[in-house]
């Protein structure tokens, strides 16, 4: 860079004159960015001996908004900031056993290294160093990054003054990013917030009522400490409970929202079973592990597909379909089938292969958790407003929830398996004599939901670890929903399943997450007192 | 007399199994304290507690064969009371110890210096004296039957709903059991049991005297549960369990037979978990486990439902292949146990007990009466 | 005597307040020598109508037929009699104090209603022996079954039905093993052990041969006096046999009620039964 060498090192009293003409300089606003003259000067006045010098250079670099000034800010902040003693390049240092590698500060090439005998090091000082820190906020908030700009506007709060508030109006102007916009406008008034007029203050009150930003919310409260004047007080207090309000509904909205969460998987994972035992009354105690093995599937499929975790999932659902379907079918082949008519039996029967898939999946995998990555399409979260966020894999889950259901509803309903499946549930003698293939119709049913239930495992594999005892926590509460629901009704299974799992998270922060599940079980086992068939019962002459 | 002759006369394998248990509690404790341990017919501590312990399964075995035989409820929960009572008789214990805890603090159990507790919580007051105990042993695994029973069996629950709604219980049991709070030791539960009754839990004589009241509540609880399967309210019993509407046309209460029997069983199963606890050395939320509860289901079914000499025989026979399997290949024992369930439901429907019969039959001569599937059907 | 009835009404007063009325049901008046009453019972089922503004009285003692086609709502109309299925709307006594829609199934059953099942409906684990011992009258508490002994009345009673029933050499065997006519009388038999006032009986005499059928109606017929019974059956030539009354059940209603012969010239029940 030859244009900055006459700046590099001067004789003493050009030096002491080109000071004063730089002080002179920074009296005048310097608006735009792009100085490239301010850039240079301020590359200058890092070589002054005496503070003052830097401490000017430091803000020229700062109001340059060259690229390069924040490189070389940090670096002098973290104490890396050199001059080679021979030629007076300014260079970045790195220490690298007992040489240093060296950058060169304004091209950002490598400058090979030197001894520590032949730099000399930028010197700073406490005053300084805040001077360093508050140039490189304001450098950030000139950042083209729009996330690097919020950052900045955010970390200003704590110190805003009547100087840094005209900066903000300034940025504000020019910002082109409406988030940095409100950000920026929300610093201003809480800036104003402090200022020592009330009208003002008045003003600033007006504009942020309804803003949900925390620092609003502090603010406010510290303000009505502090506030002397009645009017603005009041109006101080009204804002404060207008915000406390949305922010109380905001809450209820993410309750509301982790409640319908967990009822979707709880919907997912019952859904098969009420299919089982609505249709052939059979409790399948195995189903729980067949979720396990859904969710083991999706497992494999990411680790046979390492570089592309996103597919790997999509395919898992039909893969977990087919896998947990297999198995299904495959016990209804060999033990269900031999034991119709006889529900505990079955019952017991199946509890002994989910011990049986539950120690096979220990002996091939392992008894550790597995975790199963999450696609980046499905993580980060949506920002409703500042108090209220959604995690998208959340979302998605109850998406998917809400796809399987009308799926499985459209499945029973219009498809011809369908109609099978309900004339047998209704009338299996009457069925088999309209030609329908009864057994054939049970197999398929309990393959169904199976495959159902391995679908539910993928969709649990991205809220928790994958193990062995992934499916014994949800068959217990699997049965509950179809209970409350009402056996061999759909729609109750929904109903039920989204109450359920939104009675628990409401009761949760009372309760805890333990004692709300014992209140769960102990309301049901209340309920069926009252409503032995569910919320929807199905009615009918009874039969000795 | 006359009952005790009656009560004999139509059960050959009740008479057996007491015969037997009566010279088990006998010559065990003989063989352990009298005999020198080189000796070949020497019975080892280990092993004199090992068989108490199968005794108490025993006995809980029957508690669930009463109900699922007799009565036709699939429980998949009575080892919430046969832990209930073991908590109740750790509580005991646990006050026992005193100032030997490793806080050595005389009043506090060791668990709850840890949690910074100040006061012993009100529930454990009582609990040093062994008679306060053993009637909470008792009483309360039969209030929580009955209160659990007057709910589910009153708005006639029944079948699968009511077999996971018993499983739902002993589930939630353990949730509220791990917890801290609780004030029972969290996952750790209770142990470090130093005496009982005064007596030292090491020594070998008050190990032999648990063994000998074990196998008497085992014989007391056969005798009692064939008391009730032989008499009218039995036979109400079994008609519950193949028709219960049937019942109620003839005027009987089905929900009070039901709630009576549930609880007494209820509290035998306390009655084993109290010593099975002094036996093995401590209790924790485990036993709550919905899989321990199966398990006794299994050892019924295997042993053969409907005959309380079945449910013993099975609890022995399960337990002791546990023991060896455990040991020997550890990763096997589910695999047993998962296909154990299977094979049984499908091929042997009454049991070891079912053969024993058969074969019975076979040498004698006589037909065999029809046992036509229990009256279950579709929802 | 009118003062005697005043004073009646006033004790009356019991069905005023519902807390008075008491937990046990009162003692069966039949003063009015009226057993039965249904009035304006309606129940459906999923929109089904089974029993539409049925009325039906019974008098003390009589022998009343039952007939109707199949769906006519008889079976419904004995299940909400017996306690099993609850109206929608209507009431139905027992006697002129006993409402039997406050009861239970087991309550009705003490009361005096007995009640014989379409299907035979026996235990079958159990012997024939042990099914008429808890059919016999008597105590039905927990505790008292726990102690319960029969004395010799009850075993000399066992052993009179068993010899009606034609059952005595099959005593031990399980009911189970027995065949489906067998089963039938073994349910009649459990019928008069448990000694009803009021007896309903649903197709008595499906599977029976001719002459078990015979002994069957004389038994009825010979029930009838000291007790109530109600007869559903299907077998023309069986209710033609013991009736004395017929009722037509047709669509939940009674189509027409009277002797065998009104009934059989009545344009209506020939329309409903040609018609089907």
């Amino acid at each position: 860079m030859p244009a900055t060498c006459p700046f590099l090192r001067p004789p003493g009293a050009i030096r002491h004159l080109a000071l004063l003409l730089l002080i002179c300089l920074l009296l005048v606003p310097v608006s735009g960015r792009g100085d490239e003259g301010g850039f240079d000067q301020g590359i200058g006045l890092l070589a002054s001996r005496d503070f003052s010098g830097k401490a000017a250079g430091i803000d020229l670099l700062a109001e340059s908004g060259d690229a390069r000034a924040k490189t070389i800010l940090e670096a002098l902040l973290a104490g890396r900031l050199f001059h080679v003693k021979k030629s007076g390049r300014l260079v970045v240092a790195e220490k690298n056993g007992r040489t240093y590698l060296l950058t060169d500060a304004l091209t950002s090439a490598p400058a090979g290294t030197a001894k520590k005998r032949a730099l000399k090091k930028v010197t700073i000082n406490n005053r300084l160093r805040t001077g360093i820190k508050s140039a490189l906020a304001r450098l950030a908030l000139r950042d083209p990054d729009p996330g690097v700009r919020l950052a900045a506007v955010n970390a200003m709060l704590s110190t805003l003054n009547q100087e840094s508030i005209g900066l903000l109006t300034r940025l504000r102007k020019e910002e082109k990013d409406s988030r940095v916009r409100d950000a920026l406008a929300t610093a201003i008034d809480i800036g104003r917030l402090r200022s020592g007029d009330p009208a003002l203050r008045s003003k600033a009150l007006a504009r942020l009522d309804g803003n949900l930003d925390p620092v609003v919310r502090n603010e406010l409260i510290r303000l009505l400490d502090t506030e002397k004047d009645e009017t603005v007080r009041r109006q101080a207090q009204a804002t404060l409970a207008s915000i406390e309000r949305r922010i109380a509904l905001s809450g209820l909205a993410e309750t509301l929202f982790f409640g319908l969460s967990m009822g979707s998987v709880l919907v997912l994972a019952a859904i098969g079973l009420a299919i089982t035992f609505g249709v052939i009354g059979v409790i399948n105690m195995a189903h729980g592990e067949l979720i396990m093995l859904g969710a083991y599937t999706t497992y494999v499929l990411q680790q046979l597909l390492p570089h592309s975790i996103g597919l790997a999932l999509l395919l898992s659902v039909p893969a977990a379909f087919l896998v947990s379907g297999g198995v299904g079918i495959l016990i209804e082949k060999t033990v269900i089938r031999f034991l119709y008519g006889r529900p505990l039996e079955t019952l017991l029967a199946t509890f002994g292969i989910s011990l049986v898939l539950q120690q096979a999946v220990r002996t091939i995998f392992s008894p550790l958790n597995r975790s199963v990555a999450t696609p980046a399409w499905m993580s980060g979260m949506i920002q409703i407003n500042p108090v209220l966020s959604l995690t998208v894999n959340r979302l998605t889950i109850l998406a998917f929830a809400a796809l399987v259901f009308a799926g499985l509803l459209w499945t029973m309903k219009k498809s011809s398996i369908g109609l099978q499946v309900r004339a047998v549930a209704q009338n299996r003698a009457m069925a088999r004599a309209m030609g329908v293939r009864a057994a054939r119709v049970d197999a398929l049913t309990f393959g169904l939901g199976s495959g159902i239930a391995g679908m539910a495992g993928v969709a649990l594999s991205q809220l928790t670890n994958v193990g062995p005892n992934l499916g014994q926590a949800y068959i217990i509460d699997s049965f509950m929903v179809v209970v409350f629901g009402g056996v061999g009704n759909l729609w109750g299974t929904l109903l039920g399943g989204l109450t359920l799992g939104v009675a628990n998270k409401f009761m949760e922060p009372w309760t805890g997450a333990v004692l709300a599940k014992i209140l769960i079980l102990v309301f049901i086992i209340l309920f069926i007192q009252k409503r032995p068939s569910g919320l929807f019962p199905r009615k009918g002459r009874a039969e000795v | 007399m006359n009952l005790l002759r009656s009560l004999f006369a139509r059960d050959t394998g009740g008479t057996i199994l007491l015969a037997l248990l009566g010279l088990a509690a006998v010559l065990v404790p003989i063989c352990n304290l009298a005999l020198d341990p080189g000796t070949p017919l020497h019975v080892s501590t280990y092993t004199m507690a090992l068989l108490g312990k199968y005794l108490c399964y025993a006995l809980l075995a029957i508690a669930v064969d009463l109900v699922w035989g007799y009565l036709g409820i699939l429980t998949l929960g009575h080892g919430a009371f046969f832990a209930l009572g073991g908590y109740a008789m750790g509580m005991y214990l646990m006050r026992q110890i005193g100032a030997r805890g490793v806080y050595g603090n005389p009043v506090l159990p060791d668990f709850m210096v840890f949690l910074n507790w100040q006061h012993l919580p009100w529930f454990w007051h009582g609990f040093n004296w062994f008679w306060f105990a053993a009637l909470m042993v008792l009483l309360v695994p039969g209030l929580l039957a009955l209160v659990f029973g007057w709910f589910t069996f009153r708005s006639r629950v029944s079948g699968v709903y009511l077999s996971i709604m018993t499983q739902a219980l002993t589930y939630a049991l353990m949730l509220a059991f791990f917890r801290n709070e609780m004030g029972f030791g969290g996952n750790n539960g209770l142990t470090d049991f130093k005496e009982i009754l005064g007596f030292p839990l090491q020594a070998d004589t008050t190990r032999a005297g648990l063994f000998v009241a074990s196998a008497l509540a085992l014989a007391g609880g056969y005798l009692g549960c064939r008391h009730i399967t032989g008499s009218r309210l039995g036979r109400v019993c079994r008609a519950i369990r193949d028709q219960e509407d049937r019942v109620r046309f003839l005027g009987y209460r089905v929900e009070d037979a039901k709630l009576w029997v549930f609880t007494f069983s209820a509290m035998l199963a306390g009655i084993a978990g109290a010593l099975y606890v002094p036996q093995v050395g401590i209790i924790n939320p485990t036993e709550f486990s919905p899989l321990a509860s199966i398990e006794i289901v299994v050892w019924v079914a295997v042993g053969g439902r409907s005959t309380l000499y079945g449910a013993v025989i099975g609890a022995l026979m399960v337990n002791y292949a546990k023991s060896f399997l455990t040991a020997a290949m550890p990763d096997a024992w589910l695999f047993c146990l998962g296909a154990l369930f299977v094979l049984v439901t499908l091929f042997l429907p009454d049991g070891v007990a079912g053969l024993l019969r058969r074969r019975k039959r076979a040498t004698t001569g006589t037909a065999p009466v029809l046992p036509a599937a229990p009256g279950e059907t579709r929802p | 005597m009118t003062m005697l009835e005043s004073m009646r009404s006033y004790m009356r007063r019991d069905q005023v307040f519902e807390f008075l009325i008491p937990d046990t049901p009162p003692d069966l008046d039949l003063s009015h020598g009226m057993i039965l009453y249904l009035e304006g019972i309606t129940v459906s089922f999923d929109g089904f109508v089974a029993i539409d503004n049925l009325n039906l009285y019974i008098r003390d003692a009589e022998l009343r037929c039952i007939i109707g086609p199949n769906g006519a709502g008889k079976t419904t109309m004995m299940d909400i009699i017996t306690g099993k299925t609850r109206p929608d709307s209507g009431s139905a006594w027992f006697g002129q104090q006993i409402n039997l829609l406050r009861l239970s199934e087991p309550e009705i059953a003490r009361a005096g209603i007995g009640r014989k099942f379409q299907k035979p409906t026996v235990f079958g684990h159990h012997t024939v022996f042990e099914n008429l011992e808890l059919a016999m009258a008597g105590e039905r508490g927990v505790w008292s079954t726990l102690a319960a002994r029969l004395d010799g009345e009850q075993r000399d009673r066992i052993d009179e039905i068993l010899a009606l029933i034609g059952l005595q050499e099959l005593v031990r065997v399980r009911a189970g093993a027995l065949s489906h006519g067998q089963k039938q009388w073994l349910e009649i038999g459990m019928l008069l052990a448990q000694n009803p006032r009021l007896l309903l009986v649903d197709e008595p005499v499906a599977g029976m041969t001719g002459q078990e059928m015979e002994r069957t109606a004389e038994l009825l017929t010979s029930l009838a006096g000291t007790h109530t019974v109600v007869v559903v059956e299907h077998d023309m030539d069986f209710v033609r046999s013991i009736a004395r009354t017929v009722t037509v059940l047709h669509q939940g209603s009674v189509l027409a009620e009277g002797s065998m012969d009104e009934i059989q010239n009545d344009q209506r029940v020939i329309d409903v039964y040609l018609g089907d």
